[in-house]
This record gives C-alpha cells, sequence and structure tokens, in this order.
C-alpha cells in the first residue's frame, strides 16, 4: 500500500504553549486508523493540524500528503487535494443553507461546476443513506441543529465530498445509539464508495464496530505513547489507559 | 496590497463608466435665484411650481448644514452643477434612444430586465427622463406611471401633484429637502387608483452622468384604497473625480388597506453625497414595506421615515448597510405611531470593512394616541476588521404606556472560527469571508426580486475581493 498522509516529528503550539510534542504517523491509502487517548491528550490538536487550523503553530515536524509537503498550506488548499476534518463542533453559519454551501464546497474541491440538479440527485443519494429528511438540505448550515444533526451533517459533506483522507473528530461524542449506528453506516459507505482513509479520533468503541480497523494509535500528554492494531483498542476498552500514560 | 487595489479597480469598472458630456448643456455652478427662475423656465414649469422653488431656495439659503452626523465639509455648494439638460426630449421607443445613453442603459441591463418582465422602466439619465415606457398592462389597469414633469401639464394629474408635492417633506423639513425643491428634477410619477393591485414591480433605474452634477429627482406615489404596489428604485453611479450629491426625495401616501413595497437598492460611486429623503404616509388598515440596500456613497443620511397615520397601519423596514474604505454611511429609519393599533417592525444589517464607518440610526416615535400599538427594532452589525467601524444610535419615545415596544442590537466580528470551517471544506479566505457576509445579509437578499438578489451578491462579492489582502 502507498502511503497518503505523513507526519514526521510534528510540535505544535498555541498561545505560546507547546501540545505536541513530536507525533509521527503514517497513513496509507485505503486504510482505518484510530486514534485514543485521555483528554486533553492532543488528539483533537494532531486532527485540526493536519487540516491546518490557524488555531495551531507548527513550530517543528512537517506534514505531507501523497509526497507533497502540506506544512505551510492554507486550509483550502489541504481541502483540494483531498483531505477532511469533521469538526467536533461545527460552527453555524447564518444565511447560507447546507445545501448552498455543500454545492460551493464541492465546486471548490473538485473544481468543476455541478448544475443544480445534479448536484441536488448527488446530495439526495448522500441523505438517503444518514437518513436525512431532504428538509435538512434548506436549514441554515448547522444554526439551531441538535449535536446529533451536526454530526450527520458532517458526515453528509464526508459523503458528497468523497475527500482521500476522512479525519472524524469524536464524531460520536454526544449521540444517541441510534445516532451512532446511522453515522457509522454513513462512515461505512464512504469507505466502500470511496475506498479512502479514514483517521478516527474517539473514546468510543461503539462507532467503529461496523469497520475494519488497520491500526490504532495512542496518544497521550501529546506523545504517541503505543500503537498496534486492533487489538490494541480492545485492550484500551479493558484495562483504561493508565498503562500509555506517564511512561 | 497591491492585488487587492487591482481586483476593486477592475471589478468596479463595470459599473464605474461614463460617457462624455457636452459641455454647453451645464447651465452654470451655484443656486441663484436667476438660475431657478432659468431651469423653470426651461422645464415649462406651471406658475406654482416656479414660486415653489423660489420659495424653496429662499428656505435653503436661511437653513443650517445638519450639525450632526457624518462630516460632509467636502461637499463644495458653489460647485454643484444642479441640472443638465438632455440632449433629446422624453423618449418612448428603445430605438430612438441615443446611442451612447443606450450603450450605458445597456451596460445596467436594462432593456433586457424589461424584457424579463419588468412592467415599466423609467430611467433618469443625468436630470431628466429620457427613456420612459410603460407596458400595457400597467397602462391598461389604470395605474399611472410617468415622469413627474408631464404629469404636471397634465389636467388629469396636475391638481393632485399640486396638493400632494412636497407636502410630506416640506422644504422646511432640512437645507437638502430645501435644496431639492428648489431644483428638483425628474423622477417619477406613479398613481394606483383604488382597488388596483399591480402584481408585477414598477422600476426605475437613476444613474448620474456628468461629473459634478448633483442629482434631485423627486418620486411622488399615490396609492389609492385597497390598492398593491411594488416599486423599485436602483441605483448605481459613475466614478468622478469630484464631490457629486444626490438629494432626492421620495413621498410616498398610502391609502386605507393597501400595501406599497418600496425597494432601492442604492450602489453611488465612492465620492458621492447621497443626503436622500424618503417619506411614507400610511392610512388605516395600511402597510407600507421599506426594503433598502446602500452600498455605494462617500457619505450617506439615509432614514426613510414612515407616519403611521391610520389605525391599525404598519410598517416594515428592512435594511443593508456596506461601508468599506473611505465611506461613513449613517443609515437607518424613522417611525412615527400617530394613530391606535398600529404597528413597526425593523429589521437591519450594517457591515464595515477596511475603515468603513457603519452608524445605524433610528427613531421610533409612539405617540399619546398610538394605543395599542407595537414596535420591534433588531439591528445587526458586522465589522470584517478591526480598523472599521460600527455604531448603533437607536432612539425610542414612547408618550403612552399601552404600548409594546422592544429593541435588539448586536454588534460582532467575523468569526476565525467560521471562517476555518469553510476553508477545510475547500473554500479560499475570501469567498468563506463572502460566504459569510451573504449570509449575514440574507435578510435582506430575500426580500429583494431576483435579479436584485443577484446583484446584491455580486456587489458583497465585489466589495469583498477588495477588503482582504
Amino acid at each position: 500500500m502507498s502511503e497518503l498522509l505523513n507526519v514526521t516529528g510534528l510540535h505544535t503550539s498555541a498561545d505560546g504553549k507547546e501540545i505536541l510534542h513530536g507525533v509521527s504517523l503514517t497513513i496509507e491509502e485505503s486504510s482505518t486508523h484510530v486514534i485514543m487517548g485521555p483528554n486533553g491528550a492532543g488528539k483533537s490538536t494532531l486532527g485540526s493540524a493536519i487540516i491546518g487550523s490557524p488555531e495551531y503553530t507548527v513550530t517543528s515536524g512537517s506534514i505531507t500528503f501523497r509526497g507533497e509537503d502540506i506544512t505551510g498550506l492554507t486550509p483550502d488548499k489541504r481541502a483540494k487535494l483531498g483531505i477532511f476534518l469533521s469538526f467536533q463542533n461545527p460552527v453555524e453559519i447564518p444565511g447560507i443553507t447546507l445545501s448552498s454551501f455543500l454545492r460551493s464546497a464541492y465546486e471548490n474541491v473538485t473544481g468543476e461546476r455541478i448544475k443544480l440538479f445534479d448536484f441536488k440527485k448527488k446530495l439526495k443519494a448522500a441523505m438517503d443513506v444518514l437518513n436525512m429528511d431532504s428538509a435538512y438540505a434548506e436549514r441554515e448550515l448547522n444554526v439551531g441543529f441538535s449535536g446529533g444533526e451536526k454530526k450527520k451533517a458532517e458526515i453528509l459533506q464526508l459523503l458528497v465530498l468523497r475527500p482521500k483522507l476522512a479525519i472524524l473528530d469524536e464524531t460520536d461524542s454526544g449521540l444517541d445509539v441510534d445516532a451512532v449506528k446511522t453515522v457509522s453506516a454513513g462512515i461505512k459507505a464512504y469507505r466502500e464508495q470511496t475506498g479512502g482513509s479514514l483517521l478516527i479520533i474517539t473514546h468510543n468503541t461503539k462507532i467503529l464496530e461496523a469497520l475494519t480497523v488497520d491500526r490504532t494509535h495512542i496518544i497521550a500528554d501529546g506523545r504517541i505513547t503505543a500503537e498496534g492494531g486492533a487489538e490494541l483498542i480492545d485492550e484500551i476498552t479493558a484495562n483504561g489507559f493508565d498503562k500509555y500514560i506517564g511512561r | 496590497m497591491k492585488e487587492k487595489t487591482q481586483v476593486a479597480d477592475i471589478d468596479r469598472a463595470f459599473y464605474d463608466f461614463r460617457y462624455e458630456e457636452d459641455e454647453s448643456s451645464f447651465l452654470g455652478c451655484g443656486i441663484t435665484p436667476d438660475i431657478i427662475r432659468e431651469i423653470s423656465q426651461e422645464k415649462g414649469d406651471p406658475e406654482w411650481m416656479t414660486e415653489f422653488r423660489l420659495h424653496a431656495l429662499k428656505v435653503y439659503e436661511r437653513l443650517e448644514m445638519p450639525a450632526w452626523g457624518p462630516d460632509i465639509s467636502g461637499l463644495d455648494m458653489d460647485r454643484i452643477v444642479a441640472y443638465i439638460r438632455p440632449e433629446k426630449r422624453m423618449q418612448n421607443d428603445w430605438e430612438s434612444v441615443p446611442d451612447d445613453i443606450k450603450e450605458t442603459f445597456e451596460k445596467l441591463g436594462i432593456p433586457q430586465a424589461e424584457r424579463e418582465s419588468l412592467a415599466g422602466v423609467g430611467a433618469q439619465y443625468d436630470s431628466e427622463l429620457v427613456y420612459h415606457n410603460v407596458r400595457k398592462e400597467v397602462a391598461e389597469s389604470g395605474v399611472v406611471y410617468t415622469d413627474l414633469e408631464s404629469a404636471m401639464h397634465d389636467e388629469r394629474y396636475a391638481e393632485m401633484i399640486r396638493s400632494h408635492f412636497m407636502k410630506l417633506v416640506p422644504p422646511t423639513d432640512h437645507k437638502f429637502a430645501a435644496l431639492h425643491g428648489a431644483v428638483w428634477s425628474g423622477g417619477s410619477f406613479v398613481y394606483v387608483p383604488d382597488g388596483v393591485r399591480l402584481e408585477i414591480p414598477l422600476q426605475s433605474y437613476f444613474r448620474l452622468n456628468a461629473r459634478g452634477a448633483g442629482q434631485f429627482e423627486h418620486t411622488l406615489i399615490i396609492v389609492g384604497e385597497n390598492a398593491y404596489l411594488h416599486f423599485i428604485e436602483g441605483c448605481s453611479a459613475p466614478k468622478y473625480y469630484e464631490a457629486s450629491l444626490h438629494a432626492g426625495c421620495v413621498e410616498l401616501f398610502v391609502g386605507n388597506n393597501s400595501t406599497l413595497r418600496y425597494s432601492t437598492i442604492e450602489n453611488w460611486s465612492k465620492n458621492m453625497y447621497n443626503l436622500n429623503t424618503k417619506r411614507a404616509t400610511v392610512g388605516e388598515n395600511a402597510k407600507v414595506e421599506w426594503v433598502s440596500g446602500s452600498f455605494g456613497s462617500h457619505v450617506s443620511y439615509l432614514y426613510p421615515m414612515s407616519i403611521l397615520n391610520g389605525r391599525g397601519a404598519r410598517a416594515e423596514f428592512t435594511g443593508i448597510t456596506f461601508a468599506g474604505e473611505g465611506q461613513n454611511l449613517d443609515t437607518g429609519a424613522k417611525i412615527v405611531h400617530n394613530a391606535p393599533d398600529t404597528s413597526s417592525y425593523m429589521n437591519t444589517r450594517s457591515i464595515s470593512k477596511s475603515g468603513g464607518i457603519s452608524t445605524f440610526r433610528s427613531s421610533v416615535v409612539i405617540n399619546e394616541n398610538a394605543v395599542g400599538s407595537k414596535s420591534s427594532v433588531s439591528c445587526e452589525s458586522l465589522m470584517l476588521d478591526s480598523i472599521s467601524r460600527s455604531d448603533t444610535i437607536p432612539a425610542m419615545v414612547v408618550k403612552t404606556d399601552k404600548a409594546d415596544v422592544g429593541h435588539e442590537a448586536r454588534i460582532g466580528r467575523i468569526s476565525d472560527e467560521a471562517v476555518f470551517y469553510l476553508m477545510s471544506r475547500g473554500l479560499d479566505e475570501n469567498s468563506a469571508k463572502a460566504l459569510i457576509v451573504s449570509g449575514f445579509a440574507e435578510n435582506v437578499s430575500k426580500e429583494l426580486p431576483l435579479e436584485y438578489a443577484a446583484e446584491m451578491n455580486n456587489l458583497i462579492n465585489i466589495e469583498m475581493k477588495g477588503s482582504i489582502g
């Protein structure tokens, strides 16, 4: 398998405080990776750094995507290369419908115009996977959405934009059992339809049940402290993180 | 920074074009009684109008410049050419409109817009209407849509005009109303008889085309009882090198049980002083709806006023103001509740960027007799950077305790988090910000007819491209 994403010795800081202290990680094409770790370990920071959040400054280390150094690229350029982040708390954008926003995102990411009719068809297909009422598409982006609706809307974007790498930041948090099921079905559909890779940041193993996990990384205190296959997840579930904290 | 300037210039070039004027058609600078007489004579005013103009000039000389609001000291009244006579008289047939004028209009898309079901086009070129065509449908419904000058000479409307002209906005209102009374020229007269509901909107497009020329068009709309009218006024002016003045006047009379919707997008060039006065009187159970978009001008003073004179009368005001570099736009609305059970609703958005100043100023007065009245004012401001300013100055005078009033104001900056979110979906920074601003403006754009909403979004995109370097 060829390499999709490579993170080497990544140090990031926010407001002068270092959060990641040299993280290295490789994700191959068409694979599913899981990141677990206690609260505040730097899991979300890693996801944000990969998409290029202006909140974090990379102080050393590099990120390459399909062989290209993207460390200095703005988030839009990274999105165009095929990176997607499902936000933990997506912001509300009043006055813009989910549908028109997503069409604009689609055109930006793919670099091609799409007719409204064709787009609606695509959107409808994706919404069906997530059991979303088509009325959602005409609601203002994330405005007044419940936690579950916001997460579904993120996965909807994932299905329409079809990135090469999808980073899911706590997509399962705050969801009830049914919603977790729906969202998992969406994630599974993404893997099957596109063959794209996943980097799943989670506390919860429920969302992983429908997926085949290739690699698990444990982050604690801004460092990767353990790596393994899917079996590592079961071990964490049984014994917790204690063993991997503060070596 | 260099690229920023280029982008702004290229994009504005579309709106900022003008054609050569024959200098001989200037009547001279500054305003004297002789000039007023000359204007009046040339226009063939009835005698009462000549007297009216001369009286207004006296009022003008007596009144002081406004001592509040944005600075207008850059306006040299002695250099404003009040009136430019068009080469040609009124035209009704598109074919006979002079070519350069036609070209100007074509750039503005007027004939196309007309073809696309707009009812009548009254486009003002310089100071007089040169092209005016009312669709058969409109004429057959009994609606009168013509220029004010010819209507004054039509015995069917002469008396109506005399009894309404500047009765709502008297020359004594303020200095620029007085100036308007003295030198007004061009504009529209609309009369909607009782019981007539005109479903297609009437449109006028005003434009200035001579350097230093002031524009003083007068719009007089009289809507009878149980009637409906939507009037659209769109403005866009070419670029000049010295200060220009726009002091138009709009007077709306809305009869009992009628609705008048008055929509405007103003995109004056960025050296224009826009000191416009708009006012409506609203009868029993009647309604006035203002939709107002202010994008252009160097300085604007614009506060459409609704006087709710009949029981159950209503006013709605939806406005958006976008102030960019070098712009100081002071906009808002005034409402006077002058009868029981009246209601008003004001909803505005203002945007400022690149050092622009946007001030929302509102005044709601609920008189003693306006028992059972309701008023709700909501204004939101968005500042796109730290050098821009946004202020809200809401005033409320409530003279009865049997009224329900509410006010809500929010001022914010564009959120970095929202920009990042949109960028993570492939939108570049400019597009992300433009999208957020479009969303912020959506409450206004959704009130506009489709082509105007599209134009407004274009304007936002043009403004945004110039703003972020």
